[in-house]
């Protein structure tokens, strides 16, 4: 996984809440066997209708946002299924940061676990920021390391993230290769289950 | 004695591997199950990092998400086969028993978790799905993972996970009459919503949930992801001994009644104290209907849908109530709907397909109406049909179908046509969730089955009596 400290970019409000796994990306783009190409199914059946036109109310489509990589989002954002194809579409499409108040578990550690920064904020200031960002115009500077949002005009507001999450991100670690380090220990587990 | 334990803290403290502080703990999974979906991206992952899978004896595979339900030995979707077949190599590669899509044992992953003996109490279940909170009807903790969580588990038998927070679910008094354990947790979930279990392991206790058959019980640890909780589970007693005794993976004479003794001193220790408690009446249930399009917009069958003026997040509603064609304040009897599903993960087990049969008995689908049956496995199907319940569904004007995950999320061809309106015994009323523009709405397989013979949301418990206005 590449590491991420700095962020920069355009922010694309979606001001809805409890958006689930089957919105990021519908059930029929899930047959692929590879872990990419995910991006152009992202937020299908809010983008395209059906004869696969692009929709114009559904404001991701509009050019003002185009290269968008920040995320507002409303609360339980990520709800639903395990599928970790959401994700990888977002990221595919380039959502590299969200802010939302609040996650659902999974995808939060599956968006982790392929760095993408996931902030938490209160309603209040993402409300705000998702105001500001109707325009198209808005730039959010993300800085992990210091676990800082800062605005266009400088304003700075800080977050928080779990120690141990912020330390992977930061490396770009690989789990597994760090699991397979406690090895001896599995072994010793797996060998006081047989006793 | 010590200090009284949860289940969850029991079945947590045996599989711990590794604890540091500040970091989430390393744990054990003693049952990995495996489908065609969520794995090829980890099995590849394997394969360009040269890694082997540590314990393919605890690893167990089928094809459930994208198999057809009619017409099996000829898959038309190119890339669903595809899938499948990848599947099935890597099956054969990394050594993983497979239940192969003519296999006797194949089905809906959890469905033939239980049927198999698979899942026990105090095992540490996962699978690439967020509705493994199934297993955790039988005192299990067991829980979805996504992709790379996958190809974790394959190569090291562990997770890493944060030690979650206890939540205890209590349900007092009884249900009433025609009553079911699918209306108990969407009453749940409308009372609490989709997001009070996040962050929290649940176990669900009381009287009313320790009455229930493991059907009911899996039905209701099904939708605990609805809920917000990863997991969630009820403490292990004789009725769950009693269904495990005797299938295939559980342990045979001496070292059952051994290990059935160590799966009931599972059970929370009377005086545990959970980090969260709610509470809720089941003498209160009735029978529920979805109106909206996510498992919390439910409401009693003699209800309406909401009205705008009375709800605190209206502009979910009013899309909601626009994705769904409903109007504010309607009735919801007075909702026409035209395809059924019986089937899925939450309510396709012999059982539920036995009382739904008990409804249409003698009865005809509505004209208009497209019903479909699809049992949760191959073994569900071969059984009902002893019973003769496919000729009760078929004659009242049902498909019958083979085993698969099917219109639950429709990634085969069954799938409800955009507008389309469907009464489903599945668990997420997600827009496009059974198709693109198809509206769903979550109900028990009884209220279903009335709902195809009808044609509209009626209430069972009057349609059993007779007395239908
Ligand atoms: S039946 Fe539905 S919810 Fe259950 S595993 Fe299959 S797709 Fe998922």
């Amino acid at each position: 996984m590449e590491a991420i400290n700095k962020h920069k970019g355009k922010v694309f409000p979606l001001n809805r809440t409890n958006i689930d796994t089957d919105q990021i990306i519908p059930k029929q783009f899930l047959k692929r066997i590879e872990r990419t190409g995910f991006g152009q199914f992202l937020f299908y059946n809010w983008r395209f209708d059906n004869d696969g036109g692009l929709r114009d109310d559904f404001e991701l489509n509009h050019p003002r946002f185009e290269g968008s990589s920040v995320l507002l989002a409303g609360e339980n954002f990520g709800c639903g299924s395990s599928r970790e194809h959401a994700p990888w579409s977002l990221l595919d499409y380039g959502f590299k940061v969200i802010i939302a108040p609040s996650f659902a578990d999974i995808f939060y550690n599956n968006a982790l676990k392929n760095g993408m920064l996931l902030i938490k904020m209160d309603e209040k200031q993402i409300s705000e920021w998702m105001n500001q960002a109707e325009d198209g115009t808005f730039i959010l500077k993300v800085n992990l390391e210091k676990q800082e949002i800062t605005d266009d005009e400088g304003t700075v507001v800080t977050f928080d993230i779990p120690a141990y999450h912020k330390e992977k991100l930061l490396n770009g670690w690989d789990d597994i290769a760090l699991t397979l380090q406690l090895k001896d220990r599995i072994e010793e587990y797996e060998n006081s289950k047989l006793a | 004695m010590g200090k009284p334990k949860t289940i969850i803290e029991k079945i947590w403290e045996k599989h711990v591997v590794h604890q540091e502080e500040g970091k989430p703990d390393l744990l054990y999974i003693d049952q990995h199950l495996v489908h065609e979906v969520t794995s090829p991206q980890a099995f590849e992952g394997l394969r360009l990092s040269g890694r082997k899978v540590r314990r393919p004896d605890l690893t167990y595979a089928t094809m459930d998400h994208n198999v057809p339900t009619k017409n099996r030995d000829n898959v038309k979707d190119e890339i669903a086969r595809k899938q499948m077949e990848t599947l099935r190599e890597n099956c054969k590669e990394f050594g993983i028993k497979l239940a192969d899509i003519f296999h006797p044992d194949q089905g809906i992953v959890h469905v033939i978790g239980p049927q198999l003996g698979l899942t026990q109490p105090g095992k540490t279940i996962v699978c690439g799905d967020s509705h493994t909170s199934t297993h955790g009807a039988f005192g299990a903790l067991a829980f979805g993972i996504g992709t790379s969580e996958v190809e974790h588990v394959l190569a090291t038998q562990t997770i890493w996970q944060e030690r979650p927070k206890t939540l205890n679910v209590k349900v007092e008094g009884d249900l009433g009459p025609g009553v079911t354990a699918k209306d108990l947790i969407l009453a749940i979930i409308a009372k609490f919503g989709v997001r009070f279990g996040t962050g929290y392991v649940m176990e669900y206790t009381g009287d009313a949930v320790h009455q229930l058959s493991m059907e009911g019980r899996m039905t209701i640890c099904n939708m605990s992801i609805e809920a917000g909780a990863r997991a969630g589970l009820i403490s292990p007693d004789e009725t769950t001994v009693e269904y495990l005794r005797g299938r295939e993976y559980v342990p045979k004479g001496e070292a059952f009644e051994k290990a059935a003794k160590e799966w009931l001193a599972l059970a929370t220790d009377e005086g545990a104290e959970y980090d969260e408690t709610v509470v809720i009446n089941a003498a209160e249930v009735e029978p529920q209907v979805s109106w909206g399009t996510n498992p919390s917009m439910c409401v009693p069958i003699g209800g309406t849908t909401p009205s705008l003026d009375e709800v605190e997040h209206k502009e979910d509603v009013r899309r909601a109530l626009e994705y769904m064609g409903l109007e504010e304040k309607q009735p919801i009897t007075s909702i026409d709907i035209d395809h059924v599903f019986i089937g899925s993960c939450t309510n396709s087990r012999l059982s539920d397909l036995q009382k739904a049969a008990a409804i249409v008995d003698g009865k005809r689908v509505k004209y208009g109406v497209k019903a479909i049956v699809v049992p949760g496995s191959f073994s569900v199907k071969l059984e009902a049909e002893k019973l003769g319940i496919d000729k009760v569904f078929t004659d009242a004007g049902f498909e019958w179908r083979d085993s698969g995950c099917s219109m639950c999320l429709g990634m085969n061809d069954d799938i409800v046509p955009p507008g389309g309106r469907c009464a489903s015994t599945s668990n997420r009323n997600f827009e496009g969730r059974q198709g693109n523009g198809a509206r769903t709405h979550l109900v028990s397989p009884e209220m279903a089955a009335a709902a195809a013979i009808e044609g509209r949301f009626v209430d069972v418990r009057k349609f059993t009596a007779g007395v239908l206005n």
